[in-house]
C-alpha cells in the first residue's frame, strides 16, 4: 500500500507521543526542593525500572557530599538549590494563531538569521498548518533511519526500550560522581536525546534535535548520550542559532559521547540561551559536562559556537582511552555586555599515537569576561601522543576581559605538544580603513569577527555554519559604538 | 571640479597641523604633494578621507561640488574619495577576494544597487588582477597578513582598480617598494586614469614621479600649501632639497 501524505498528517495528528510529547505531564509541578523522596518521584513519574531510580539516588547521595565548584572564572549569586523546582511538565508557551502575534524583536532576530518563515513560526510557537515542510522532512528522516537500524529517541524512551544500552553507557563516561553539577544533572536530569549508530554504518543525514520536537521543555537538566558502535559515523548538531528564552536560571546538561573501534563522531552545538539584558540582569546560567571516549582508531569531534548564558561553564573533552584515537575541540566563545564564559576542553591522553587539537576563539566585548581553561594530560603509557593547541582572543572595546589557562600535565616524554596563543583587538585602524573603503562599522566588525573565527565556522555542517556568521553578528551588534 | 579645499585648517589632539590650505583638483588631473617630514601631507590624506581623530577647525572640503566635511568615512568612500593608505592594515581570516567583495557591495548598496553578480565579479577581479600582475593566490591570502612591503602597495592599487573612484590619494605609496614594483604600481595607477577621475600622489620622493607624470607639482610646508608649479617643481627639489623654499619663505616675511 501507497503511503501518502495524508497517512502521514494522520499518523502526526495519532501518534505524538513517538516524536516526544508528553501530554500525560502536562499540568504538574513538583514543589521547590530536592530530597531523595523527590528523586524518587521523578523516577516513578518517569514510570522508570528500579535499576534507574537507584542510580539516580545513588548521584543524589554523592551530590549532598559535594561542593559547588568555585575555580572557574566567574562570579555570580550561587542558585539556591532548595528553591528550585526539580520536576515540571515541559513547558508550553503560549500557542499563537498566526505569525502576526509573535514578538516583533524575534521576528527581526529571526529574519536576520535567514530562518524561513515555516521554521520561524515553529520556533515562536505558531499553530502551524498541518501541510508544513518540517512535518514530512522529520517522517521521512525517521524512515531513513530505521532502515539503517539508527536509534534516535527521548532518553526517556530509551530508558524503557534498551535498557541495556543504558545501563552499559550511561554514566560510563561522565560518572554520576564526576562534579557537582553532573551529580545533580544523573540524580534530577528530565529528558534528553539517546542515539544508537549500529556497527559500520554512517548515518546518512546530520542528527539534529531539530527533528525532535519535544525539544522545548526538556532544557534545564538535560542528558544526552550518543553511541557510536565499531566502524560507524556520524554527526550530532545540537541546539539552534534563534535566541533561546527560558524561565529556569539554572541549566546542567550531560552530554555523554562513545566512540567504539574505528567510529566517528562529530558533535556540533550553537548554544544561543538568554544572556541577560544589557545590564547583566537575568540570563541562564550554563554548567555543562560534555564528554566524549574514543577507543581504538576513534575520532571525536567537538565544534562549539557558545554566543547565549549569562554565565557558561563548560569544557567537551576527549579520552584518548584506544591507541590512534583522535579528540578534536574548535570553539568560539562570544561575550558581550555582562556576560562570563568560563569554557575550554580536557584532552586526556591515555592510548598510544593519541593525537589531539585544540582551537579556540574568544571573543569579547562590553564589560563581559571571556576565559579560556584547557588541559592536555599525556600519561605515561601515552607513546608518542600529540597535541596542538590555539587560543586566540579578540577583544572590542577597553572595559571587557579575555584570559587563558591553559594546563599542560605530560608523563611521557615521547610526547609532542604544541600550544600557541595571542591576543588581538579590534582597532580603530582596522575600523578606519574598512570605512574607507565604504565598510560601516557593524559590517566591519562582522567582517572582522568572521575572519577571527574562520577556522572554526569551517568545521561547522554548511547551513549551520551560515547562520552561526550571522549569529555572531547579531550577538556583537551595537558592541562599538 | 573634482576636489576643492579652501582655507583648511585642522587639529589633532589639541596641535595645529593645517593652518590655511588651499588646493583644486579638476578632473584628468594629476597632483603631486611634497614636502618635509611633519609637513602634514598624511594629515592631508586622511582629513579627506574622514578620519576622526582630526578635526576640521576651520574651511571647507568640496567633493564635485559638494560639502563633504561633515560625512562618516564610508559616507566620503560612497562618494568616491579612495585613500591608499601609506601602511595598510591586517585583517587575518579575511581574504583580499572576500574583502574587496564586500566593499564593492557595500558601495553600490549606498548607491541603491543589488551585490555584484558572482560572475561579474570575478570577471572584473581577473582583469583588474592581471593590470597589476597580481597572482591569483595571493587573492585568497588573508588581507594585508604577512605580505611584503611591495604587496600590501599593489593590493591598494588593486582595490582602488576595482572601485574606480572618483577622486584616489595615494600616500606614501612608493614607500617600501623595490623598482619593479614601482613600476607595476605606476603602471596601474596610470592605466586607471581618466579624463573623469583624479589623483593625488603624496610623496617624499620625484622617484614615483618618473612613473606617473603629474600635471601639478604642490610643496605643503607647515600646513600649507607653499609653493605650487608643474612637473619640473619635483625635479628641483630632488635636486636641491626643501631648504631653498624654507629660505624663500623666511625673504619674503
Amino acid at each position: 500500500m501507497k503511503y501518502t501524505e495524508d497517512d502521514l498528517k494522520e499518523e502526526l495528528k495519532t501518534k505524538q507521543y513517538e516524536y516526544g510529547f508528553y501530554s500525560d505531564f502536562e499540568s504538574e509541578t513538583f514543589a521547590k526542593g530536592l530530597n531523595e523522596d523527590v528523586v524518587r518521584a521523578i523516577s516513578k513519574k518517569k514510570n522508570e525500572p528500579e535499576w534507574m531510580t537507584n542510580w539516580r539516588l545513588e548521584a543524589y547521595r554523592g551530590w549532598t557530599k559535594m561542593k559547588e565548584p568555585e575555580w572557574a572564572n566567574v562570579k555570580y549569586q550561587k542558585p539556591n538549590f532548595q528553591e528550585i523546582a526539580y520536576y515540571s511538565a515541559p513547558k508550553k508557551n503560549p500557542k499563537l494563531n498566526s505569525i502576526d502575534e509573535v514578538d516583533p524583536d524575534m521576528l527581526a532576530t529571526f529574519e536576520k538569521l535567514g530562518i524561513s518563515l515555516a521554521e520561524q513560526k515553529r520556533l515562536a510557537n505558531v499553530a502551524v498548518d498541518i501541510v508544513m515542510d518540517s512535518v514530512s522532512v522529520a517522517t521521512t528522516f525517521k524512515k531513513t533511519l530505521a532502515e539503517k537500524g539508527i536509534i534516535f529517541m527521548p532518553i526517556s524512551e530509551a530508558i524503557q526500550e534498551y535498557p541495556e544500552l543504558i545501563k552499559k553507557y550511561m554514566g560510563s563516561v561522565v560518572p554520576t560522581t564526576d562534579n557537582f553539577y553532573a551529580a545533580l544533572n544523573s540524580a534530577v536530569f528530565s529528558d534528553g536525546s539517546f542515539c544508537y549508530i549500529p556497527k559500520g554504518v554512517k548515518c546518512p543525514m546530520e542528527l539534529s534535535t531539530y527533528f525532535r520536537i519535544n525539544e522545548g521543555g526538556t532544557g534545564q537538566f538535560e542528558r544526552t548520550l550518543v553511541i557510536a558502535d565499531k566502524g560507524s559515523y556520524v554527526s550530532y548538531l545540537e541546539g539552534c542559532t534563534a535566541p533561546q528564552r527560558d524561565e529556569n536560571q539554572l541549566h546542567a546538561a550531560v552530554v555523554e559521547l562513545i566512540a567504539l573501534d574505528d567510529a566517528e563522531i562529530k558533535y556540533s552545538t550553537v548554544q544561543n540561551w538568554f544572556p541577560g539584558d544589557a545590564n547583566g540582569k537575568g540570563g541562564v546560567f550554563n554548567f555543562v559536562t560534555k564528554r566524549g571516549l574514543c577507543e581504538t582508531n576513534a575520532k571525536i569531534s567537538w565544534t562549539q559556537v557558545e554566543t547565549g548564558s549569562a554565565i557558561t561553564w563548560k569544557y567537551p573533552s576527549c579520552i584518548l582511552k584506544g591507541n590512534n584515537s583522535v579528540g578534536e575541540f574548535y570553539s568560539i566563545a562570544v561575550t558581550n555586555h555582562f556576560q562570563q564564559a568560563d569554557t575550554g576542553t580536557k584532552m586526556i591522553h591515555l592510548g598510544k599515537n593519541t593525537k589531539s587539537t585544540i582551537i579556540s576563539k574568544g571573543i569579547s566585548a562590553g564589560k563581559s569576561q571571556n576565559s579560556y581553561r584547557g588541559l592536555v594530560q599525556i600519561n605515561s603509557r601515552a607513546e608518542n601522543a600529540r597535541n596542538f593547541s590555539q587560543c586566540d582572543s579578540l577583544l572590542m572595546g577597553n572595559e571587557c576581559g579575555a584570559h587563558t589557562f591553559p594546563y599542560i600535565e605530560v608523563k611521557n616524554n615521547t610526547a609532542q605538544i604544541e600550544h600557541e596563543a595571542t591576543t588581538s583587538k579590534i582597532g580603530e585602524d582596522q575600523l578606519f580603513y574598512c570605512n574607507q573603503r565604504g565598510i560601516n562599522n557593524e559590517k566591519a566588525i562582522a567582517l572582522i569577527v568572521n575572519g577571527f573565527s574562520k577556522e572554526v565556522l569551517n568545521k561547522l555542517p554548511m547551513e549551520f555554519a551560515v547562520e552561526a556568521q550571522k549569529l555572531l553578528e547579531i550577538s556583537l551588534e551595537g558592541s562599538v559604538g | 571640479m573634482i576636489l576643492k579645499i579652501n582655507n583648511l585648517h585642522s587639529t589633532v589632539d589639541g596641535k595645529t597641523i593645517l593652518k590655511g590650505l588651499n588646493i583644486e583638483v579638476k578632473a584628468g588631473e594629476v597632483h603631486a604633494i611634497m614636502g618635509p617630514n611633519g609637513s602634514g601631507k598624511s594629515t592631508l590624506a586622511n582629513i579627506i578621507a574622514g578620519k576622526e581623530d582630526y578635526e576640521v577647525t576651520q574651511g571647507t572640503i568640496e567633493l564635485n561640488g559638494e560639502n563633504i566635511s561633515e560625512l562618516s568615512p564610508e559616507e566620503r568612500a560612497h562618494a568616491g574619495v579612495f585613500l591608499s593608505f601609506q601602511y595598510p592594515v591586517e585583517i587575518p581570516g579575511v581574504s583580499v577576494t572576500n574583502f574587496i567583495k564586500t566593499s564593492i557591495n557595500e558601495n553600490r548598496k549606498a548607491r541603491g544597487l543589488e551585490d555584484m553578480p558572482a560572475k561579474d565579479m570575478l570577471q572584473k577581479i581577473r582583469e583588474k588582477s592581471e593590470l597589476l600582475e597580481i597572482d591569483r593566490k595571493f587573492l585568497s591570502r588573508s588581507l594585508n597578513e604577512g605580505f611584503s612591503g611591495g604587496e600590501k602597495k599593489r593590493n591598494e592599487i588593486f582595490q582602488m582598480a576595482m572601485l574606480e573612484p572618483k577622486l584616489a590619494i595615494l600616500d606614501e605609496t612608493d614607500s617600501g617598494l623595490d623598482i619593479d614594483a614601482l613600476r607595476i604600481v605606476a603602471n596601474g595607477v596610470n592605466k586607471l586614469k581618466s579624463k573623469d577621475n583624479a589623483v593625488i600622489v603624496i610623496t617624499h620622493y620625484q622617484r614615483l614621479l618618473d612613473y606617473i607624470v603629474p600635471d601639478f607639482v604642490h610643496v605643503l610646508y607647515d600646513g600649507k600649501i607653499v609653493k605650487s608649479g608643474v612637473a619640473s617643481l619635483a625635479l628641483e627639489i630632488e635636486a636641491k632639497g626643501y631648504d631653498w623654499i624654507k629660505q624663500e619663505l623666511e625673504n619674503l616675511v
